[in-house]
């Protein structure tokens, strides 16, 4: 009875203090099942902190909630593959889990392969997997959210027009837009922000919300997904190149300096062109993983003094709580920042492309 | 190094949310937003503008309200010296004509006075001759009769003529 309601308990303190602790977890290959248990010294071997934390930071294909006893508590998502010597195939997760194969695949590790039919990889076959992962479905779920939230607001700013008092949540987007506009746009962009604005506050809003989103527990983590900060740096690699002017290209290739300094120059200059998007895509990326293995590894360290001895685990308990609420504080504060960061460099580079010769100097 | 490799899957799913999500919200959230927050603004600064001007305004017509005033009083300062001058030109007129027709009164009366004190005259002149006459023509007669008659007869005459 007590070893049960400890392990509620615990059940309970993962769930709020901390995030999707386990995300894709297969029998086979996980004989300790889930950290609750692993925590209760059944098998401490099999608990394995590097792995909860990785699985915990990458996509899967299902929402993992927690492990009771043998049932796992998960939403099993679609998948979609596609081969060219295959064609298209849907079905759900639902049908690959414990590493069954179901229509000639298989999950190895998360993974959807191609098997033959003893059950063999087949190598040869190269999948390009568009499955519905947990980070699709929660970035589409949170985009929904966004676009609904915003077009309610817009509707009040419709409705109301220019001459009544803001009210409600509108209260609460507004200044954001207006920081977007004041502080992002206008010092970076100068008369042409009214371009950019849609781009900017579109891509700070989608960041916010999938950064905050990503801090619930038992969320995935979108934001710190390299695929999404790729595609939303390649998108401002674009912009940034489309408002290029002569000037700009003028300076990469032929920057005012003497000579022989410009065969050290122009390299340089034309990698810039690359590394700004490129800095854009590691930071937002690196920064909300890092918040996220952060906040996991001290939930992390409860098990592991658990591991050594019970009383270790309990002990250290309320110092790890402790430090994961701080982080937790902090990280809505980097959720912010780093939404901020990413449309304010885009915004600076936006700058430098447009004028060139004013900002070179200051890289 | 599953962490650094990005799923296409992912990278294509962003990259379509991402396009969509953009468009519907340049559409219908962030258009009209922005144009309602520059609309406001624009209009808390045109309000503001023309509070000033209005204000400017305001000091220039009190500045020409203070001078329409000064100007009335010394307006009412000149009217009511006129006013005075002509009441007072009037008084010593009326003053002058009047003394002028009293005089004329006082003339005629004295004059028909005279008149009149020179007939009286003339008629008591008149009647005394008759009455001389008379009493001379009835002296005349007694005379012849009795001296001491005469004479009685004279005084009462003269008697009477003494109580006329």
């Amino acid at each position: 009875m007590a070893f049960r309601s400890i392990k509620s308990l615990l059940v309970v303190l993962f769930s709020v203090a901390s995030m999707l602790f386990t995300t894709t977890l297969h029998a086979e290959n996980e004989p300790g099942k889930a950290a609750e248990q692993a925590g209760k010294e059944k098998k401490e071997g099999a608990f394995d902190p590097a792995q909860l934390i990785m699985e915990h930071i990458l996509d899967a294909h299902e929402f993992h909630f927690f492990t009771v006893g043998e049932t796992e508590i998960a939403i099993p998502l679609p998948v979609i593959v596609y081969s060219k010597e295959r064609g298209v195939a849907v079905f759900s997760y639902g049908n690959l889990s414990h590493g069954t194969i179901y229509n000639g695949y298989k999950s190895e590790e998360g993974k959807i392969v191609a098997v033959d039919a003893a059950g063999k990889i087949e190598e040869t076959i190269s999948l390009y997997d568009f499955s519905l992962t947990r980070n699709v479905v929660q970035m589409l779920l949170a985009l929904i959210l966004l676009t609904v939230i915003m077009i309610k607001v817009a509707g009040k700013y419709k409705k109301g027009g220019a001459n009544t008092a803001p009210s409600g949540f509108q209260n609460a987007i507004e200044p954001v837009i207006t920081f977007v506009r004041d502080d992002v746009a206008k010092p970076n962009l100068g008369l042409a922000y009214e371009k950019y604005m849609p781009y900017l506050l579109t891509v700070f809003f989608f960041i916010l919300i999938n950064n905050l989103i990503g801090l619930i527990p038992g969320t995935a983590n979108v934001t710190g997904n390299i695929a999404f900060t790729v595609v939303l740096g390649v998108i401002s690699f674009f912009v940034i190149l489309f408002s290029t002017n002569r000037h700009y290209w003028k300076h990469i290739f032929w920057p005012p300096v003497p000579g022989f300094v410009k065969f050290i120059l122009v390299p340089v200059e034309f990698l810039s062109i690359f590394t700004k998007p490129f800095a854009l895509i590691v930071r937002l990326f690196a920064n909300m993983v890092a918040g996220h293995i952060i906040i996991t590894c001290f939930v992390m360290l409860i098990f592991i003094f658990g591991a050594m001895s019970t009383v270790a685990g309990w002990g250290f308990s309320p110092v790890s709580v402790a430090f994961t609420a701080f982080i937790y504080f902090i990280e809505i504060l980097v959720a912010f920042i780093q939404a901020f960061i990413f449309t304010n460099l885009t915004a600076v580079f936006i700058g430098q492309s447009r004028e060139g010769a004013h900002d070179e100097a200051h890289h | 190094m599953q962490l650094l490799s990005p799923g296409v899957g992912l990278l294509v799913w962003t990259l379509v949310a991402f396009l969509i999500v953009f468009f519907i919200l340049q559409k219908f959230a962030w258009k009209p937003i922005l144009a309602t927050l520059k609309e406001r603004e624009t209009g808390i600064a045109d309000a503001i503008a023309s509070a000033d001007k209005i204000k400017a305004e305001m000091a220039s017509l009190k500045n020409e309200n203070e001078a329409l005033m000064i100007q009335a009083r010394e307006e009412r300062a000149a009217m009511i010296k006129e006013a005075k001058e002509t009441s007072n030109k009037m008084l010593s007129d009326a003053k002058e004509k009047a003394r002028l027709e009293y005089d004329r009164i006082v003339a005629d009366a004295q004059a028909s006075i005279l008149q009149q004190k020179n007939a009286a005259l003339t008629e008591v002149k008149n009647q005394v001759g008759s009455l001389v006459v008379e009493v001379a023509e009835k002296v005349l007669r007694r005379e012849l009769a009795n001296k001491a008659d005469q004479e009685s007869y004279i005084n009462g005459l003269a008697e009477v003529v003494k109580l006329n």
